[in-house]
């Protein structure tokens, strides 16, 4: 199959590479780029832990050609500690123990990333529903509904 | 001083930066170069005898590198009950015959995982299909379907535990009560899949990067199956993925990947799908349980008889202890003067059933407690009071089985009860239903037949005080890594940013038997404070030197002070007198070792948690759909380390065990699982999460390092008993088949109004 010219910024980052159609956002991450901090846990879109933003908004990238992200920007979990400082949502995770294997946690994060930029006081509905699609098989989601919920009650700023 | 000043305070896990980062790099993770992609041909056929396979077109394909089946290998029947030579049945290479769905029969190397997949559909396996047999009930009947030569009647394993008289019991009961239950089975669906990077040298040197929760067994399992000596092999699992249960026998992932790399001096790389890991993976045991109950009119237990039938799939994998762990935790956590109990599990054409969280005591937890409200309800007797009046206590012998030190049970009862009166009057159409329960805190049976202690651990002190400690724990999620460090620094008196752990390794970690079984937080955590204790001594003795203190006093090392218990004011800082022992001892480092072995501690464990679970439920009588409301626990873990750990491990527990009461399931046709995906296969999701309580009751268990005991698998044991109890006092039916479905509520509402207009 012919390879295909795609230009994506991924954390800021510009990127031309040539890629076959067929090949996945995720599989252009992790494999071309090393960002493997994006996980795959089923390949269908139906456990999000390889959400990431597009544009700032929630995908997953496993249901996302390469191709059709072609001139788009792209933030991953490695993009969220940004000049040495971690996010709000991240140190508000550490704190409340919101991960355990941390296999689920960076889609976890780029789900609670974007409501937050969306709605920076959500109701704890909407908190459950933004990560409603996120499967964790270890916390039991109410760590992270109280890490997300932190960060939205403003107990987490962004450091100086 | 403070008693602890790192025991019981909020620490950040140790591996939470890496993890939140992205940066932690799981064997999932892993690309070497010249890296090929492996991919495994399964049977799709649930009983079969394999005629000949013919992989020539496969080996034709433009990018294929090499195919292996079972006819390369050297043909070991493995199993992890090394011990017993009958209970190692499995060669995960078929050579002759497949017996479940998703067996496997080939694996291929390619250049990408397409080439390789493309490669699987052209591999020619001739089968001729044999009669399959998929219910232990039928399986074990004379006649049906053998699958293995040496198993008649396919009995894989049986299990007798008996104290007392039971049938003497029976004759002086007041109220006798007879109940079958199934237990359904349910996926561990850890969010990384199986998989493995091999890469074998022409040194003969076999590298392996693998997601599992026991480095030690892999590495033994494949010295076995590869007939490679045992340090030649060495297996890294830095991160894991999730484990629950499923990871610590040998995979296919990790044999085809080691056989092709073998064969190609090259690494490879195997990523088991989801679909795969549904279908060919193990699971938990479904099981029939038979209980009959003989009781008091004041509701004292008198004697209990237990009979249960295992699905056990096409092996025996992790079933045995299954099978005697129920019938353990069938009488837990209660007192019963007489108890019998037989075990049998049968080979059936599915994918082989074995160890997941709790291990065969939900199911156990389950029965007995929805049993125990039914007995409540038959006397008219409170469910608190009937559970209190027959709680295990501190000193508790179960004959011939186990002694209970610490237990903190009336007291968890105490503070369920409590909560359940402050919810007052509820709703209509709610319940609250309770579950007491308990576990091991590591296993004593060594089928394994290690020959080291069974755990271990490895302390160097350096120059500038960092403090190397090398684990053989392995850290699945559960945190094992960072409780390891917290004890670390407080039996040596130092803080958690002062040690640097290494585990995950075996190259350079001692061995431990890996995490399962609830084992690491007493065992290794043992092994880790002995070597704390022996490495404070030396650091001690120069202090001491330097001090010298009148002969009567002791000293301590807290928080990087080295003192006299007596005077803590007067002492010396612990880098100080590193740098001074160090150079006294001709410039070594600080070394001690640490290790932990059972002994004379009975059949089971060393030591037990406790606790009890309330569930409160919604019932849609109309629907059948139920709606968790609550779900708070008492529980009592002994001395706990880390708070932020505990409470992880109580909320992840509760989701994975309401999901075995109401949601997951696996259903079969034939063998064949009909919902091998994550839509189909309902794990909970946020939307489904109630809310959330702890309520730590704290002991000292005197066998546990600074009293503590098991945290986190006990915990999958309670709630699907109490939530069929909820359903049962919310809409008076009590459901005895697993998973608590809307349709089983609806038929039960159905049958009891049908009862009522008669």
């Amino acid at each position: 199959m012919e390879k295909r010219l795609l230009h994506i910024t991924v954390n800021n980052e510009t990127h031309e590479l040539y890629v076959e159609p067929k090949r996945l956002l995720v599989e252009v991450l992790r494999d071309e780029l090393g960002l493997t901090g994006t996980k795959r846990g089923c390949n269908t879109g139906a456990c999000s832990a390889c959400t990431v933003l597009l544009n700032g908004l929630p995908v997953k990238s496993c249901s996302v050609l390469a191709m059709q992200a072609d001139g788009t920007e792209i933030t991953t979990v490695e993009g969220l500690a940004d000049g040495g400082k971690l996010s709000p949502i991240q140190r508000s995770f550490l704190d409340h123990g919101a991960y355990q294997c941390g296999f689920c946690t960076s889609g976890m994060l780029m789900s609670a990333t974007a409501l937050l930029k969306e709605s920076p006081k959500p109701a704890k509905e909407q908190i459950i529903e933004a990560i409603h699609g996120n499967i964790c098989r270890c916390t039991g989601y109410n760590s992270i509904i109280r890490a997300i919920k932190a960060v939205a009650e403003g107990k987490y700023k962004e450091e100086e | 001083m403070k008693k602890y000043t790192v025991i019981n305070t909020p620490v950040h896990n140790i591996d939470g930066i890496a993890k939140i980062t992205g940066r932690a790099e799981y064997a999932f993770d892993i690309q070497l170069p010249h890296m090929l992609h492996g991919k495994i041909l399964r049977s799709s056929y649930p009983h079969a005898k394999i005629l000949n396979i013919n992989t020539r077109k496969a080996e034709g394909l433009s990018g294929v590198k090499a195919v292996v089946t079972g006819k390369e290998t050297l043909g070991v029947k493995q199993g992890i009950w090394r011990r017993f030579k009958e209970l190692c049945d499995e060669e995960i290479l078929a050579r002759s015959k497949v017996r479940y769905i998703g067996e496997p029969v080939a694996a291929v190397a390619a250049v990408d995982e397409d080439t390789a997949e493309e490669a699987l559909d052209l591999i020619e396996v001739e089968y001729e299909p044999l009669p399959g047999v998929f219910e232990p009930l039928e399986a074990i009947k004379e006649g049906a379907p053998q699958l293995h030569d040496h198993a008649e009647r396919n009995i894989n394993v049986t299990r007798h535990i008996e104290w007392g008289d039971v049938d003497e019991g029976f004759k002086e009961a007041d109220h006798i009560r007879e109940d079958w239950f199934r237990c359904s089975s349910q996926h561990h669906v850890c969010m990384e899949t199986h998989n493995a990077v091999a890469s074998y040298s022409l040194d003969k040197k076999l590298t392996v990067w693998t997601s599992t929760q026991s480095h030690y067994y892999i590495q033994v399992l494949l010295s076995w199956v590869l007939g490679l000596r045992e340090n030649d092999i060495r297996v890294i699992s830095r991160y894991t993925g999730g484990g629950f249960g499923s990871k610590f026998e040998l995979d296919s992932a990790q044999f085809c990947s080691s056989l092709l790399s073998m064969k190609l001096f090259r690494p490879v790389k195997i990523t088991l799908t989801r679909e795969e890991e549904f279908m060919a993976t193990k699971r938990r045991t479904p099981m029939f349980y038979y209980l009959r109950t003989g009781v008091k009119k004041d509701g004292t237990f008198i004697a209990k008889e237990g009979r249960v039938f295992t699905e056990g799939g096409a092996y025996t994998s992790m079933g045995a202890t299954a099978l005697y762990l129920t019938g353990f935790f069938q009488a837990f956590p209660y007192v019963w003067p007489s108890y019998r109990y037989d075990g049998y599990r049968v080979y059936t054409n599915t994918a082989p059933t074995s160890a997941m969280r709790g291990f065969g005591a939900p199911q156990a937890t389950f029965c007995a407690e929805t049993q125990i409200d039914l007995i409540a309800n038959d006397l008219g007797i409170d469910p608190v009071e009937i559970r209190r009046k027959n709680a295990m206590y501190p000193g508790y012998e179960v004959p011939g089985q186990a002694t209970i030190q610490s237990c903190g049970l009336t007291q968890c009862l105490d503070k369920i009860e409590d909560w359940i009166q402050s919810r007052g009057k509820l709703p209509p159409n709610r319940g609250i239903g309770i579950a007491a329960y308990g576990f091991m805190s590591g296993g004593i049976f060594n089928w394994f037949d290690t020959p080291y202690a069974f755990s271990s651990a490895v302390i160097q002190i350096n120059i500038d005080g960092k403090v190397d400690l090398y684990v053989g724990s392995q850290d699945m999620g559960q945190g094992s890594n960072t409780t390891m460090t917290m004890i670390c620094a407080e039996e040596l008196g130092v803080r958690v940013e002062d040690i640097r752990l290494h585990m995950g390794d075996t190259e350079n970690c001692p061995v431990d038997l890996g995490a399962w079984g609830s084992r690491e937080t007493l065992m290794q955590g043992n092994a880790v404070k002995m070597a704390a204790a022996k490495a404070k001594q030396q650091i001690i003795e120069y202090a001491a030197a330097k001090l010298s203190p009148n002969i009567v006093y002791d000293l301590d090392i807290k928080d990087q002070w080295i003192h006299l218990i007596a005077r803590p004011e007067r002492g010396l800082s612990y880098f100080d007198v590193v740098k001074e022992a160090i150079r006294g001892k001709g410039g070594q480092p600080i070394i001690a070792r640490g290790h932990y072995t059972p002994h004379r501690k009975g059949m089971i464990s060393p030591a037990y948690s406790f606790g009890v679970q309330a569930v409160e439920a919604e019932v849609d009588p109309d629907t059948g759909k139920i709606t968790l409301k609550n779900c708070v626990t008492a529980h009592d873990c002994g001395q706990v380390i880390n708070p932020i750990g505990v409470e992880g491990q109580l909320e992840g527990a509760m989701a994975m065990a309401a999901g075995y009461g109401f949601t997951e399931d696996l259903p079969m046709d034939e063998g064949k699982i009909l919902n091998p995906n994550l839509v189909d296969y309902k794990v909970l999701r946020a939307t489904e999460m109630p809310e959330t309580k702890v309520i730590e009751v704290e002991t000292y268990e005197p066998e546990g390092p600074f009293g503590a005991k098991e945290a986190g698998e006990g915990l999958t044991n309670p709630t699907a008993g109490a939530l069929s109890n909820a359903v049962f006092h919310a809409a008076g039916v009590s459901i005895k088949n697993l998973p608590i479905t809307p349709e089983k509520v609806l038929e039960a509402l159905r049958e009891k109004k049908k009862k009522k207009s008669k």
